[in-house]
């Protein structure tokens, strides 16, 4: 039997060499669009704050999930909405 | 059974930010790609409020609210040209968030429960070093990417701030974070002391996120937002390490790959490595003034329209000050012009143009320049040699003949876009004052270019102006 830390690692690199593999093949004229909705991406941390703010209270531990929250969601927010106003535009037909 | 359930939920959120990511491989998948994404992340905070099941919500749900409505408000009011500032705030939210779930768990297992076990007694050793991984990720990322953002949005000055014996301080730094960090998991067993190591630890990695970015210069911001973009997925991984979250890990790891694959490319862009990015503190030396150029030779916005009426193939060469003058559009209508008089017209775009990677691209979408007009440099140096005419609009450094030519000079070796090859080069800029790296620029002493001194949206507009005038005579 392998223990959880060994599992979490072995899932980590595998998603390292998956991100390598499509992040490679992504055009130049893409890269700030991926790179917003990367950061998007990065704010599942919020699982993390939802899961710690669970014990509701007023306590310094709740307090600090519900910045952690309140972070976590301007990033998830914002990445996502502002990643598909850009892609909007590479798409949109000329003006004339 | 119930928890099964849960874990293939996760699971699927997983393989769609996988699906999502891949949709952005191309321009015609890539905003599906990104809803995909978006929906994996509703999938997993979904998954994991009915996981928790009947709790106290008021935290969560006020959260919620304010950070949804601050990012949305955020997001639909963003300017195209600040996109790699707020690029930079978003990601040390991330990196903050995850730094500060850590101090919550921290709080909730240890200090608050006033336990006189070590932190690796309560949570588990290898939990233990995670999480102060993300608290001390979280943190550099944090205050790192507000040091970006306050350079990048002109709140800080651009140019590098260096502190003597900063490599030493540096140094200490670390040493004391990593001491800190292992009296934190291993040894404080009373809830003031591991308190204090908190402080000690979030202290320390802020300074250092700091101390980081501050020495960066304006023309390496590119590579310091990838690398922080990076940091942000690695903290969030860590996170995923603690609450042994498997959702968190991979999403986590897909954004430290992304990150670093940006960084990286960043860096041969600039033929520089991520070391010397990092220490270096270039474009530190004084900035050359005006009396070093000869021959240099001025010419006006008709004259510059008499040579574009008759070129046939035109390039145009953006730069972060096409941006800043906001003369996308004005770019955009000379391009148009041009071509109703048959020219053809592209656009070269260097890798790092602009202030993030491919920051150019997005600049240009705005102004509705169809993306299959971008030519990238490996693609676009080529044709030069048969181009007419070439117009720089805000770029400098990037088509420099310096690096290929002056093995002395600080870039080179990076790759250009070598418009010197042209027939003519058309250089609008605002005076002879160098660009970003602080050197001379000897393509303008060249023969074959014509400065064209002002405001790059100004001069595009009255060279447009004269055009317009030139085919209505003839």
């Amino acid at each position: 039997m392998i223990g959880p830390l060994l599992i979490g690692l072995y899932v980590f690199v595998l998603a390292i060499f998956v991100g390598f593999e499509i992040i490679t093949k992504i055009p130049p004229t893409l890269h700030t669009p991926l790179m917003s909705g990367a950061n998007a991406i990065s704010g599942i941390t919020l699982v993390g704050a939802v899961f710690a703010a669970r014990m509701g209270g007023l306590n310094a531990s709740a307090v600090l999930a519900f910045v952690a929250i309140v972070f976590a969601t301007i990033n998830v927010v914002g990445g996502f909405l502002v990643t598909d106003r850009m892609l909007g535009m590479f798409g949109r037909k000329r003006k004339s | 059974m119930k928890s099964d359930v849960f874990s293939l939920l996760y699971l699927v959120s997983a393989v769609l930010f996988i699906v999502g990511l891949k949709g952005l491989t191309r321009v015609r998948t890539a905003r599906r790609g990104n809803a995909l994404a978006a929906l994996a992340m509703l999938i997993a905070v979904a998954t994991t409020l009915l996981e928790l099941g009947s709790i106290d919500y008021r935290w969560i749900v006020a959260g919620l609210a304010v950070g949804s409505t601050i990012g949305a408000i955020a997001a639909v009011r963003v300017q195209m040209t600040a996109m790699p500032e707020m690029v930079a705030l978003f990601n040390g939210f991330g990196g903050g968030a995850s730094a500060l779930v850590a101090a919550s768990v921290l709080w909730l297992e240890l200090i608050e429960s006033n336990t006189t076990a070590t932190v690796a007694a309560t949570l588990g050793g290898s939990a233990a070093v995670t999480v102060f991984l993300s608290f001390l990720i979280g943190c550099v990322t944090f205050s790192g990417s507000v040091v970006a953002f306050l350079k990048l949005s002109g709140r800080l000055r651009g140019r590098p701030i260096m502190l003597p014996g900063r490599h030493y301080v540096n140094a200490v730094l670390v040493l004391g974070v990593a001491v800190a960090g292992w009296a934190l998991a291993f040894f404080t067993t009373d809830s003031d002391a591991t308190r204090l190591a908190c402080l000690v630890v979030a202290a320390v990695s802020l300074i250092v996120g700091i101390l980081m970015v501050i020495p960066i210069g304006g023309a390496d911001m590119p590579v310091v937002i990838s690398l922080l973009n990076s940091l942000s997925g690695l903290a969030a991984s860590a996170t995923g390490f603690v609450l042994g979250s498997n959702v968190l890990i991979i999403s986590g790891a897909l954004v430290g790959a992304s990150g670093l694959i940006l960084t990286q490319i960043m860096c041969v862009a600039m033929n520089r490595s991520l070391g010397n990015v990092l220490f270096s503190g270039f474009g530190e030396t004084a900035a050359g003034d005006d009396s070093e150029y000869q021959n240099v030779s001025s010419y006006s916005a008709e004259e510059a329209a008499m040579v574009l009426e008759s070129a046939e193939s035109v390039v145009i060469v953006p730069g972060y000050g096409l941006a800043v003058a906001q003369a996308q559009h004005a770019a955009r209508e000379l391009a148009d012009l041009l071509e109703s008089h048959g020219a053809k017209v592209t656009y070269a775009i260097h890798p790092v143009a602009g202030r993030m990677p491919g920051h150019m691209n997005v600049l240009l979408a705005d102004a509705d320049v169809p993306y299959e007009k971008l030519i990238e440099m490996d693609a676009a140096n080529p044709e030069m040699r048969t181009t007419d005419a070439v117009i720089v609009v805000g770029a400098n450094d990037v088509v420099n003949p310096a690096a290929e030519t002056d093995p002395d000079s600080p870039i080179h070796g990076m790759p250009i876009l070598r418009v010197f090859e042209a027939q003519t080069v058309l250089m609008i800029k605002r005076s002879l004052s160098p660009g970003f790296a602080g050197i001379k620029n000897e393509l303008f002493e060249r023969d074959n270019t014509m400065m064209v001194f002002g405001d790059g949206k100004k001069i595009l507009q009255a060279i447009l102006a004269e055009l317009k005038e030139l085919s209505a005579a003839a």
